[in-house]
This record gives C-alpha cells, sequence and structure tokens, in this order.
C-alpha cells in the first residue's frame, strides 16, 4: 500500500473513530438504552450517517471516473439468503446483551475502555468459529 | 416530545453520525473501498488460520487497508477522548458476562450475515440494498427483545 492511501485509509477510518465516540456509540449502556426505547439518539447517529453515505455512494460514481487514489469504485456485495437473516438476527440478540457492535468495540479501545478488550475478544472469537465452521467458501 | 425520545439532546448524535459517514465517505471517494468494519474481523484471521473460508481473496485482498482502517478508528477514538472526554478512562457498568457472550454472538452473527450496524446500517443502506434493510430490521428487532429481556431477566 502506498504511503498516501495508507494515509487516506487511516485519516477516514478516524474521522469514523471520532464519530463513534462523539455520538457515544462506543458507551454499551447508550446502545443499551436506544434498544430499550428510553433514548432515540441511536436513530440520530445512522440516520446521519447513511444520508452522507447515501449522498456519496450515489452521487460520487456519476460524477467521476475513478477514485483519487484508486482505479474503480468497489460495489458492495448484496446477498439475501438464509444466511442474511439468520446471521443478522444473531447478531442482534448478541447487540442485546452486550451493548456493542463492531465498530465501537474498536474504537472502544482508543478511550482506554479495558472492559472491551473482552466484547473484541467475543467478536474476534465469534468470527472465528463463523469461518471455521462454514462448510465451503 | 423531542424532549422525551432525546432526554440528553441530540445534536452529538447527529454530528457523531454525520462524521462517521463523512469517514466512509473520504474513504470511497480516495480509494473507492466500500469501509464497513466487521469484515476486518474475518479478514484478520486470513494471517493466521489456514481455513479455507478466510483464504478467500475477498479477505486476503483487503486484509491490510482493513487493519489500518481499524487502526484509524482506535485513533479518531482516542483523538475524542483526549480532546473532549473525561478526565479518566471510560467506564461501562455492563457486566463482562454479557459483554463476553454478547461479543461472540455479534461476531458470529455479522459474519454469517455478511455485515453489521455499519455494514448493512451504513454502507448496505447508503448503497440501497435490499438485503441490507431486511437485515437492519432484523438485528433491530432481535435486539430490542433481547436487550428488554436481558433487562426482564435481572441484567444490565
Amino acid at each position: 500500500m502506498s504511503f498516501s492511501k495508507f494515509l487516506a485509509v487511516l485519516v477516514s477510518g478516524a474521522l469514523f473513530g471520532f464519530g463513534l465516540a462523539l455520538s457515544t456509540m462506543v458507551q454499551p449502556e447508550v446502545v443499551l438504552s436506544f434498544l430499550r426505547f428510553q433514548d432515540w439518539g441511536l436513530m440520530l447517529v445512522m440516520g446521519g450517517a447513511v444520508l452522507v453515505t447515501l449522498l456519496t455512494y450515489q452521487l460520487v460514481p456519476r460524477l467521476c471516473k475513478r477514485p483519487l487514489l484508486g482505479d474503480h469504485f468497489a460495489v458492495r456485495p448484496a446477498i439475501l439468503d438464509r444466511d442474511t437473516v439468520l446471521g443478522a438476527a444473531i447478531f442482534g440478540v448478541g447487540w442485546g446483551i452486550c451493548g456493542v457492535c463492531p465498530g465501537p468495540a474498536i474504537a472502544g479501545l482508543g478511550t482506554g475502555n479495558a472492559a472491551m478488550l473482552v466484547a473484541l475478544g467475543g467478536i474476534v472469537l465469534g468470527a472465528y468459529l463463523q469461518g471455521v465452521l462454514h462448510a465451503d467458501p | 416530545m423531542l424532549l422525551s425520545v432525546f432526554p440528553i439532546g441530540g445534536e452529538h448524535y447527529l454530528l457523531g453520525g454525520l462524521l462517521i459517514g463523512a469517514g466512509v465517505s473520504m474513504l470511497f471517494v480516495l480509494t473507492g473501498w466500500v469501509g464497513g468494519m466487521s469484515t476486518v474481523f474475518s479478514s484478520t484471521w486470513s494471517y493466521l488460520s489456514r481455513t479455507p473460508y478466510f483464504q478467500q481473496s475477498r479477505f486476503v485482498d483487503t486484509r491490510v487497508w482493513r487493519l489500518v482502517f481499524a487502526l484509524g478508528l482506535v485513533l479518531g477514538a482516542g483523538l475524542w477522548w483526549v480532546w473532549l472526554g473525561p478526565a479518566d478512562v471510560l467506564h461501562t457498568s455492563v457486566p463482562l458476562w454479557q459483554l463476553g457472550v454478547g461479543g461472540v454472538l455479534v461476531g458470529f452473527g455479522a459474519r454469517l450475515g455478511n455485515g453489521c450496524t455499519s455494514g448493512h446500517g451504513i454502507c448496505g443502506l447508503g448503497s440501497l440494498q435490499l438485503p441490507s434493510l431486511v437485515a437492519v430490521l432484523t438485528f433491530m428487532a432481535t435486539g430490542f427483545i433481547t436487550a428488554n429481556g436481558v433487562l426482564f431477566l435481572g441484567g444490565r
């Protein structure tokens, strides 16, 4: 990876992580309070993030031939099958137990919250189990 | 009405969300890559495990930038903590068993369903993809039920 790309990815990630911390999504209590209908803030976080992303994903490929440092715009694979629904359902159950999803589990480390290591370790283990139990790639 | 839905105000939520969208957008405009967060948990295993699933090109070819992106997340949150956060490190009152058990299910489910709150919730919805809408509605529903069930059973 070139240095300019490294820097681009790092700064993009830093914006993401700063946003996660500012919006308090790195605090499991806040996520759980959303899932218990006590504070709907997560809808504002998601709404704001989707709005910006939607504009970018829909407009930029029409306006620019290629990314500034790359050769093409990737498209997220869209698959709807049993695993999509089953996986999302299991994810939701876990999310409802711990109040931590993959982004905040990583970003939470930056706030010195050592307990997040337990959630992070759990996610690492869960992802491993999914990969080894998967019959064929 | 607004007061009861957002008891501590909504500005920091909205601003934080816009910044998350800005990060995903910057990654896309500069590199063309789509940055959901859960894939890094599979792609990084490709360094350590010979399991064929982890050796797929979609993981091996993206594992470097996904790790750099994850490092950026830690740095960005750290910047917030130094600049705007409390003097002490952040703590959580959620019991460790909940973080651990929930974490395993989050990791397993996000990878089985090919996405999490950022992958399906932000990148997938931003791509106007129906599977992501189905996934978001599904994990919101099971999340609501579980979080309230945990509270009912005496958890935090």
